[in-house]
C-alpha cells in the first residue's frame, strides 16, 4: 500500500480552526490585567515639535499613563536597520521609536496613551496638545535628491540613504555599439500592502524575572526577539516572542516596528500587560509600504532583437527612515535580477536609496523582483516594437537555454535550474497564441481594443546561503532549523523556525514527514511561531519557508530514518545493511512481514528498554540547514485585456500563469499562492497606489481611497505548471509565494499597452485607472503609430525621447 | 452612559449593559469573547466583521451594540450545528477558500446569506455578491469556487457534514 501524500492536494490541516472562528490572532488574546495603548501620530509630513502638553490626557477617565519621546529616549535604543549593504555608503540614520524633536512623515509616533480600555485611550489622544512648526516636505524620491530639496536627516546629505552599483560585462560598450536602444521611465508607484489583519502587539513583563513576552503579528518572531533585545536592552534569552495566528503579511510584517517596542516599554513601566492594535487608517500610515521607484531604464539590442545590454538609474524611496530590511530590496533583490530568464551579456544597475517624507518602505510581495521583471518585460516589448517583431519572438531568441545544474549570468548569480522556453511553450499552447493574435486583429477591425501581454520571468528566492547574506550586509543568517520529535505513541511534533501565516506549511510540512517516514499527516502537528518552543529560524519571507525550512525538515526526517534503521536492525537481530525501508516500515530484506513500523520504532526508542550499545534514548532530530544557493523559480504568464476607448475602462478578461517551482508538495496550495499573487500584482497594475499631496498628506489613507482588488474585478486565474527540480536543496523545491505578483503587474501592463498601441498610446503610469487611460487616448488623438515614447507626466525631466511604434 | 440590551447570539440569550457608543463588533469580541468576528478596517469596506442579524448580513463594525437590542445575531462561531460544519464552511475547507483566514468569517457569513437569497448563483453573481468583502490572499478564485461548491452541496442535500 502506498499513499504518496507528497504531491497530493489534500485539504489544509490548519483550516478547521480558521473556518469556525476558533483561531487566535494577536488582537483576540486577552490577559488578566490587560490595558490598552493608542499612539498619537504626526499629522504633518515634516515638522519640528515645539511643545507637547499631555496633562489633560493624563487626567482623562481610565488613563493610566501618557508617554512621549522624552520618556522613551535613553530607555529604548533607536530602531536598527538590519540590512546595511556594503560599499554603498548606507546612512543608518537615527530612528527613535517615538519622535522627540522632529517628525518626518505623517504617521510618525509622537506620544502613547495607556488606558483601561481602547475607547478611553483613543479619547485621550485627542486631549494631547502638540505644537508643531511645519517644515517643507518631499515625497518623490528623485526630487528628494535634487539640490534645494528639503532635507530629512542632517547626516544624510541630499537625502541619499545609499548608493549601490552592480555591473557585469561592459554596458558602455554594449550601448555604444547597439543597433537599437530603447528607453523608458518607469514609476513603480508606492504601494500599501494591506494584509487583512492589522498589526498588533501585546507585551507582558515580569519584573521579578526580568522577562518580556510579546505576542506579535510578525513573519519572523526570532528576528523580532533579536531586535527587541537590541532596542530594549533586555537580554535575548529573557525575551519570548510569539506569533500566534497571523493574518497575512506580504512583507508588511517583516519589519520590527517601533510601535511594538513602545508597547513593550509601556508594559515594563506599568508592570501590566499592554495591548496595542492599529486601526486600518493607522495601518495605512504606520505599517510599511512597498516599491516607490523612479526608474530610468534602457535596453540595447541588435537589429534582429538580440539583447546585448540593460542598465538603469533608479531612485528608490525609503520613506523617512530605513526599515529593518529596506536597503536590500531595490539592490540585492532587484539590481541582481536584471538578467531575468534572458542571456544578457552586459548589465548595470545604478541604485540610489532616498529618504522622503513618507511611511518607511519594506519588502512587499516580490520585493524588488517585480520591479526587475517589470523593467525587463517592458523593455522587451519596446525592443520588439522597435525591430518589428512579435514580442514572443524577441523573448524566445533571448531566453537562456534549458539547464539543469547551474547557469552563471553576467551580474554574478548562479541560477539553479531552468527551462524557460518550456514554460513559454506551455503558455502559448494553452492560450493558442496565434489564434489569440488573429482574434485580436479581427476585433480591431471592429473597433475592439483587445490587448495581449506575454511575460517570461525568473526570480530569486528561497533566501539563501548565510555566507551570501553576510557578504551582502544582511544582519543575520538565512539558514533554517527543524526539530522532529516522535512520541512513544508514534505521534509527531515538528518544530520549525520559520513562521507561516497563511501559506499552509502545517499541511505541507506534514506531507514532507509523510513522504520521508510514512507517518499519516494527521499524526503530525507542526509547531511554529514561538521563540520559546521552536528552534532558531529567520522567518517567512522571500519565498523561503518550504525551500529552506522544508529542507531542514527533510534532513531531520532522514536523520530519524537512519536511527530507526539502526534500531530496527538491533530489534530484528539483523545486520543494518540488510534493513530496507518502505512506507513507514523497516524490515529485513526480502521479508516485509518481518519488520518494525516507524510507530513501533518510536515506542521502543522512547521507552529505551532494548537499545543498541551506545544509542541514546528517544527519537528526535534537529537540523540546521543552510542552503548552498538561492532558488530560482520561473514561468511565463499571459494576460488578455479589453479596453473601452470611450471611458478608458479596462477589463482583465483572462489571466494564464504557467509556473515552475519544482516538485509541488501540495498543488492545491501552490495554485492558491499563484491566484493570490497574480491578483496582488494586478492590483498594482490597475488600481493601487499611495498618493501623497505636496505636504506629505496621504490622500489614499483608507480602504475607501486606496483601491484593493475586489472579487468582481478579476477573472478566474488559469494555472498550469512544469516541474524542473532545483539541484540545490534536499526536496528540489523552489519558492512559489511571490511569483504571481512578480509576473502579473507587467504582464497586465503590457497587455493594456498592446491594446492601446494602435491608438498611439505607448506608455502610461500605474495604476492604469480609467481616467489615465482615457486621457492618454485623448492626448494621443488617434495619431496611429506615432510613439511619443517617454513624455512622462512627472515633470522630472530626463526626456530620453526615443522609439517608434507601428 | 450604559444602556441595557437583550439579544440572542448564536442561540444563547444575553442581557448586558453596554456603553451607548460601543460597536457591535467590540461587544461580540470583548464582552462575549466571540473573537471569530474580525476587524479589518474602520471604513466599512473589508467585510471581515460581517455577522447575521435577524438573517441579514451586517458589518458589525458599522453597527452599535445597542442597535442589536432584541435581535437574533449569528456569528461564525454559531454556524456549525452539533459539531457539523455548515456546507459553506465545508466548501471553504475543501476548495482552499482561505489562506491566512482573517477575512474568512466575513466571507463565509456573507456567502451563507447570498446562497439563501440565490441558491444557484453563477460565478459572476457570487463575485458581485462579494463586492463588500476584501480578501488579500486568495485572489478570490477559490472563494468563488467554494461558494459554487457550497451551492451545489446545499441543493443536492450533500452538505452539512
Amino acid at each position: 500500500m502506498t499513499t504518496r501524500l507528497f504531491g497530493s492536494g489534500i485539504r489544509r490541516r490548519e483550516d478547521p480552526r480558521l473556518i469556525t472562528g476558533q483561531a487566535s490572532y494577536t488582537d483576540d488574546i486577552k490577559l488578566a490585567g490587560l490595558v490598552h495603548a493608542a499612539i498619537l501620530r504626526s499629522p504633518h509630513g515634516h515638522a519640528r515639535i515645539t511643545s507637547i502638553d499631555t496633562s489633560a490626557a493624563a487626567a482623562a477617565p481610565g488613563v493610566i499613563a501618557v508617554y512621549t519621546g522624552a520618556d522613551t529616549e535613553g530607555v529604548l535604543n533607536p530602531m536598527p536597520c538590519a540590512w546595511v549593504i556594503p560599499d554603498s555608503d548606507v546612512k543608518a540614520v537615527a530612528y527613535p521609536p517615538i519622535a522627540k524633536d522632529v517628525v518626518r512623515y505623517v504617521g510618525d509616533a509622537v506620544a502613547v496613551v495607556v488606558a483601561e480600555d481602547r475607547y478611553q485611550a483613543e479619547d485621550a489622544l485627542e486631549l494631547i496638545t502638540v505644537d508643531y512648526e511645519p517644515l517643507p516636505t518631499v515625497i518623490n524620491p528623485e526630487a528628494a535628491m535634487q539640490e534645494g530639496a528639503p532635507q530629512l536627516h542632517e547626516d544624510a546629505p541630499n537625502n541619499q540613504a545609499f548608493h549601490w552599483v552592480a555591473a557585469g560585462g561592459d554596458t558602455d560598450d554594449a550601448f555604444a555599439n547597439a543597433d537599437v536602444v530603447v528607453r523608458d521611465t518607469i514609476i513603480q508607484q508606492k504601494l500599501i500592502p494591506n494584509p487583512m489583519e492589522p498589526r498588533s502587539a501585546i507585551a507582558s513583563y515580569v519584573p521579578s524575572m526580568g522577562e518580556l513576552t510579546i505576542w506579535n503579528t510578525t513573519q519572523n518572531p526570532h528576528i523580532a526577539r533579536f531586535v527587541t533585545c537590541l532596542v530594549t536592552g533586555i537580554p535575548e534569552h529573557k525575551i519570548r516572542v510569539i506569533a500566534p495566528e497571523v493574518g497575512g503579511g506580504f512583507g508588511a510584517k517583516i519589519a520590527v516596528y517601533a510601535w511594538d517596542m513602545v508597547t513593550a516599554f509601556c508594559a515594563m513601566k506599568l508592570g501590566r500587560p499592554v495591548k496595542w492594535t492599529e486601526t486600518r487608517s493607522e495601518n495605512f500610515v504606520s505599517t510599511t509600504h512597498g516599491r516607490d521607484h523612479v526608474e530610468y531604464v534602457e535596453m540595447a539590442a541588435n537589429s534582429d532583437g538580440r539583447v546585448t545590454g540593460v542598465r538603469s538609474v533608479v531612485y528608490a524611496g525609503m520613506g523617512a527612515y530605513l526599515s529593518t530590511a529596506a536597503p536590500g530590496i531595490p539592490t540585492i533583490l532587484h539590481g541582481l535580477m536584471y538578467s531575468g530568464p534572458y542571456d544578457i551579456a552586459n548589465i548595470k544597475a545604478d541604485i540610489y536609496g532616498v529618504f522622503t517624507n513618507s511611511t518607511p518602505v519594506e519588502a512587499y510581495r516580490g520585493a524588488g523582483r517585480p520591479e526587475a521583471t517589470f523593467l525587463l518585460e517592458r523593455l522587451m516589448d519596446l525592443v520588439a516594437a522597435e525591430v518589428g517583431k512579435d514580442p514572443v519572438e524577441v523573448r524566445r531568441m533571448n531566453l537562456i537555454p534549458k539547464f539543469e545544474n547551474g547557469h552563471d549570468v553576467a551580474i554574478g548569480l548562479t541560477y539553479d535550474s531552468g527551462d524557460y522556453e518550456g514554460v513559454l511553450n506551455v503558455a502559448l499552447e494553452h492560450v493558442n497564441y496565434d489564434q489569440l493574435r488573429h482574434d485580436q486583429a479581427h476585433g480591431r477591425e471592429h473597433g475592439r481594443l483587445t490587448g495581449i501581454g506575454v511575460s517570461c520571468y525568473c526570480e530569486i528566492c528561497g533566501l539563501g546561503p548565510s555566507q551570501v547574506a553576510g557578504a551582502v550586509g544582511f544582519g543575520g543568517g538565512l539558514w533554517e532549523s527543524a526539530t522532529v520529535r516522535f512520541y512513544a505513541t508514534g505521534k509527531v511534533n515538528v518544530f520549525i523556525g520559520t513562521s507561516p501565516h497563511g501559506q499552509g506549511e502545517e499541511t505541507t510540512f506534514a506531507q514532507i514527514m509523510s513522504e520521508e517516514l510514512g507517518v499519516p499527516v494527521d499524526d503530525v502537528e507542526v509547531i511554529h511561531g514561538d521563540t520559546d518552543t521552536t528552534p532558531m529560524g529567520w522567518g517567512t519571507y522571500g519565498s523561503r519557508t518550504t525551500v529552506v525550512g522544508g529542507g531542514a525538515l527533510a534532513l531531520s526526517a532522514r536523520k530519524i530514518k537512519d536511527k530507526a534503521i539502526t534500531l530496527a536492525a538491533h530489534l530484528l537481530e539483523a545486520a543494518e545493511a540488510d534493513i530496507e525501508y518502505e512506507d513507514g516500515n523497516f524490515f529485513v530484506r526480502g521479508a516485509p512481514d518481518n519488520g518494525k513500523t516507524i510507530q513501533e520504532i518510536a515506542l521502543m526508542a522512547n521507552v529505551a528498554w532494548n537499545m543498541p550499545e551506545g544509542m541514546e534514548p528517544g527519537l528526535e532530530a534537529t537540523t540546521f540547514y543552510d542552503p548552498p544557493n538561492f532558488s530560482y523559480p520561473f514561468g511565463a504568464h499571459v494576460a488578455v485585456v479589453n479596453v473601452d476607448p470611450d471611458n478608458g475602462h479596462i477589463v482583465l478578461e483572462r489571466y494564464v500563469a504557467v509556473d515552475d517551482c519544482g516538485p509541488q508538495i501540495n498543488p492545491m496550495i501552490v495554485e492558491g499562492q499563484v491566484h493570490g499573487g497574480v491578483v496582488q500584482g494586478a492590483g498594482q497594475a490597475l488600481w493601487e497606489g499611495a498618493v501623497y499631496d505636496d505636504n506629505g498628506q496621504l490622500l489614499t489613507g483608507s480602504m475607501l481611497d486606496y483601491a484593493l482588488p475586489r472579487a468582481h474585478l478579476v477573472p478566474d486565474i488559469e494555472t498550469l505548471s512544469t516541474v524542473t527540480p532545483s539541484p540545490h536543496n534536499p526536496l528540489g523545491v523552489k519558492g512559489i509565494g511571490e511569483t504571481g505578483t512578480i509576473a502579473s503587474t507587467v504582464t497586465i501592463y503590457n497587455a493594456v499597452i498592446d491594446a492601446l498601441r494602435p491608438l498611439g498610446v505607448t506608455r502610461l503610469e500605474m495604476p492604469l485607472t480609467p481616467e489615465r487611460v482615457w486621457r492618454a487616448i485623448q492626448e494621443a488623438g488617434g495619431h496611429h503609430g506615432h510613439d511619443h515614447g517617454h513624455g512622462h507626466d512627472h515633470g522630472h525631466g530626463h526626456d530620453h525621447g526615443h522609439g517608434h511604434g507601428h | 452612559m450604559k444602556v441595557p440590551i437583550k439579544l440572542t447570539v448564536n442561540g444563547r440569550s444575553h442581557e448586558s449593559e453596554v456603553p451607548a457608543r460601543q460597536l457591535l463588533v467590540h461587544y461580540l469580541r470583548d464582552d462575549l469573547g466571540l473573537t471569530g468576528t474580525k476587524i479589518g478596517c474602520d471604513t466599512s469596506q473589508c467585510g471581515a466583521c460581517v455577522v447575521r442579524i435577524n438573517g441579514s448580513t451586517v458589518k458589525s463594525c458599522t453597527c452599535l451594540a445597542v442597535q442589536a437590542d432584541g435581535a437574533e445575531v449569528v456569528t461564525i462561531e454559531g454556524l456549525a450545528q452539533d459539531g457539523n460544519l455548515h456546507p459553506v464552511q465545508e466548501a471553504f475547507w475543501d476548495n482552499h477558500g482561505l489562506q491566512c483566514g482573517y477575512c474568512t468569517a466575513g466571507m463565509i457569513m456573507t456567502i451563507t446569506e447570498l446562497l439563501e437569497r440565490n441558491p444557484n448563483p453563477t460565478a459572476e453573481e457570487v463575485r458581485a455578491g462579494l463586492e463588500g468583502n476584501i480578501c488579500r490572499c486568495t485572489g478570490y478564485h477559490n472563494i468563488v469556487k467554494a461558494a459554487l461548491a457550497a451551492a451545489e452541496a446545499i441543493s443536492t442535500g450533500a452538505g452539512g457534514g
